[in-house]
């Protein structure tokens, strides 16, 4: 096996009872990657982190970390995983500094090395002005970050976030994407959101999953390279007769929006835009705007979804369009 | 294992169930222990065990009776307890924490148990001290303290364990409150049943005071050890299986 894989999840799938949360996924984590993990409300994500920590065990399938296997030796592979769980598993009652030392404790951290782990912990999640307080006082975001302090107490070399940023005010989020990725370069970190802005912020891989499957597996730029340009909208205060435009090499069509304004569709790897600013020089059509029309991830994660909504011959179902408005406004927001 | 016990009972001490617990217990089985010492010192009882010729001695007199009421009163105590042990830490969400945890299933369940038994054993300390404030003004047959206390220690034992497994069923801590007294109350109660039926039957047996009364009396039996000691292994044994299951679901 490749030293650099941490997490190897083969062929997994997971039933509870009859319905099927995941469904023969396969997919790998290397040092240093900051995997996303996308997808709509229920698509297994939670299912899918729950089976990487071995807090759930999964109905089919092979889970290793760091070369340890997750069923055979639970202890060495859930020694090396840092989990922050959808809600933070937090002692209301304890202090941050107490609370930080049960988890070392608890991950095997050396009694000598207790300081050492806590103070780090709580420099990098900024924790310093809130140590001696009580947990259950302290406001969502720093309650988040003690979750988070938590998870990498014990030098994990995988770090698994369920939806890290969830309920925070946009300072904390940036702050939180921040640390994540600081953690990043030290850690693997495997994250899951349903917050596309996220995932283009602080990820260097991602897979989408939804109903159970994995739909798409690839590097931020992979993803990138999908969302090119095939579209771009022109105005232009002297429009020629539109015959002339689709006679320009490359314009595959023309939409026309207004009198002045147009939109080009073009071949992903034949971008007419040189020619066309060039024409409309020489033929003087006054043009004053030229925006090429990029594809935002959330169009790219739409598309996906229903490919594959359509693939199962299933129509669009309340929730999931529910789930799309929710990311739709998260977006905006 | 360690790391999950101290915390369980440090946070049974930050919150004021366990100091309003040990407060009244210790209230309680002081007045007792009061109304005992002075009926023991009274003219009358002591010529009437003068005339017995097994009379019970100083120990027996006092120490046995506070004891056995001391085992009535955390019949219904320890409910209260054990019920938080893991069904709040299912209500909570930070059951998520022990299992990612490198730890194994038996030593979160052990923890919880030992955790809970270090509070007891703080307990049983402080009662202990009564008994032998005997010290100043008499003798004690320490023999029979010994095992009374090592009776009391098992019986904690079984209603923990009782408890704990009850926890693990469910995340409202008022119904493993509930359903654990009731338990022990069944426990408690069968005795009735068996003592009509005569010494030596089955419900007789499986009653978990019966036991505890011949260990007061000052004698260690096998037999009476060994019922505690399975009843303390099955139930850790059943509330690992069902932390296990879960996973499983």
């Amino acid at each position: 096996m490749n030293l650099d894989t941490l997490v190897s999840v083969q062929n997994l799938s997971r039933y509870y009872n009859t319905l099927c949360a995941v469904n023969n996924i396969s997919f790998e984590v290397k040092r240093g990657q900051i995997l996303g993990f996308l997808g709509p409300n229920g698509a297994g994500k939670t299912t899918t982190m729950q089976i990487i920590t071995g807090t759930l065990a999964p109905t089919i399938g092979k889970i290793s970390v760091a070369g340890h296997d997750l069923l055979d030796y639970p202890l060495k592979a859930k020694a090396v995983i840092g989990y922050l769980p959808e809600n933070p598993p937090l002692y209301k009652e304890m202090q941050v500094d107490e609370y930080l030392k049960f988890c070392a404790k608890l991950h095997n951290v050396p009694h000598h090395a207790m300081n050492y782990a806590v103070n780090r912990a709580v420099e990098q999640c900024a924790l310093k002005s809130v140590r001696y307080r009580l947990i259950g006082n302290l406001s969502k975001g720093y309650q988040q970050r003690v979750g988070i302090a938590q998870a990498i107490i014990h030098t994990p070399s995988v770090v698994v976030l369920d939806e890290p940023t969830i309920g925070l005010d946009p300072i904390q989020i940036r702050e939180i994407r921040s640390l994540i990725r600081t953690i990043g370069e030290e850690h693997s970190v495997i994250l899951s959101t349903h917050i596309l802005q996220e995932v283009q912020a602080v990820c260097n891989h991602v897979q989408i999953i939804n109903r159970g499957e994995l739909i798409l597996s690839d590097t931020i730029s992979g993803l990138f390279a999908q969302m090119k340009t095939t579209s771009m909208q022109i105005g232009l205060r002297r429009p020629p007769d539109v015959q002339v435009l689709k006679q320009i090499q490359g314009v595959d069509a023309i939409e026309i929006q207004d009198n002045n304004h147009f939109r080009i569709q073009h071949a992903a790897d034949n971008n007419p835009a040189e020619a066309v600013v060039e024409k409309a020089v020489a033929a003087n059509w006054g043009l004053y705007e030229l925006i090429p029309e990029k594809r935002t991830l959330e169009q790219v994660f739409v598309e996906l979804m229903d490919i594959d909504n359509a693939e199962a011959n299933n129509p669009i179902d309340i929730n999931s369009v529910a789930a799309m408005n929710e990311l739709t406004i998260k977006e905006a927001a | 294992m360690w790391a999950i016990a101290t915390r369980e009972l440090r946070s049974f001490f930050l919150s004021p169930l366990a100091w309003s617990i040990l407060g009244i217990i210790q209230f309680i089985v002081g007045l007792t222990f009061i109304a005992n010492v002075s009926m023991f010192l009274q003219p009358n009882t002591q010529s009437a065990l003068s005339q017995s010729p097994d009379a019970p001695g100083l120990t027996e007199f006092v120490v046995s009776d506070l004891f056995g009421l001391t085992g009535i009163i955390l019949l219904l105590v320890t409910p209260l307890l054990t019920m938080r042990l893991i069904s709040e830490e299912r209500r909570q969400k930070t059951l998520s924490l022990l299992f990612s945890a490198p730890l194994s299933m038996t030593s979160i369940v052990l923890g919880k148990f030992l955790g809970l038994m270090g509070f007891f054993a703080i307990m049983l300390g402080l009662l202990t001290l009564m008994p032998l404030s005997l010290l100043m003004g008499g003798t004690l047959d320490f023999g029979q303290l010994a095992v009374s206390l090592l009776g009391l220690l098992l019986l904690m034992g079984a209603f923990t364990a009782i408890g704990l497994y009850m926890s693990t069923l469910t995340s409202h801590p008022t119904v493993a409150a509930i359903s654990t007294f009731g338990i022990l109350l069944f426990l408690w109660i069968i005795e009735w049943a068996g003592s009509s039926l005569g010494q030596g039957s089955l419900l007789n047996y499986l009653s978990i005071i019966t036991h505890y009364q011949e260990l007061l009396k000052g004698l260690l039996d096998s037999k009476d050890v060994a019922y505690y000691v399975l009843t303390i292994v099955l139930f850790l044994g059943l509330s690992i299986y069902r932390l296990d299951a879960e996973r499983l679901q």
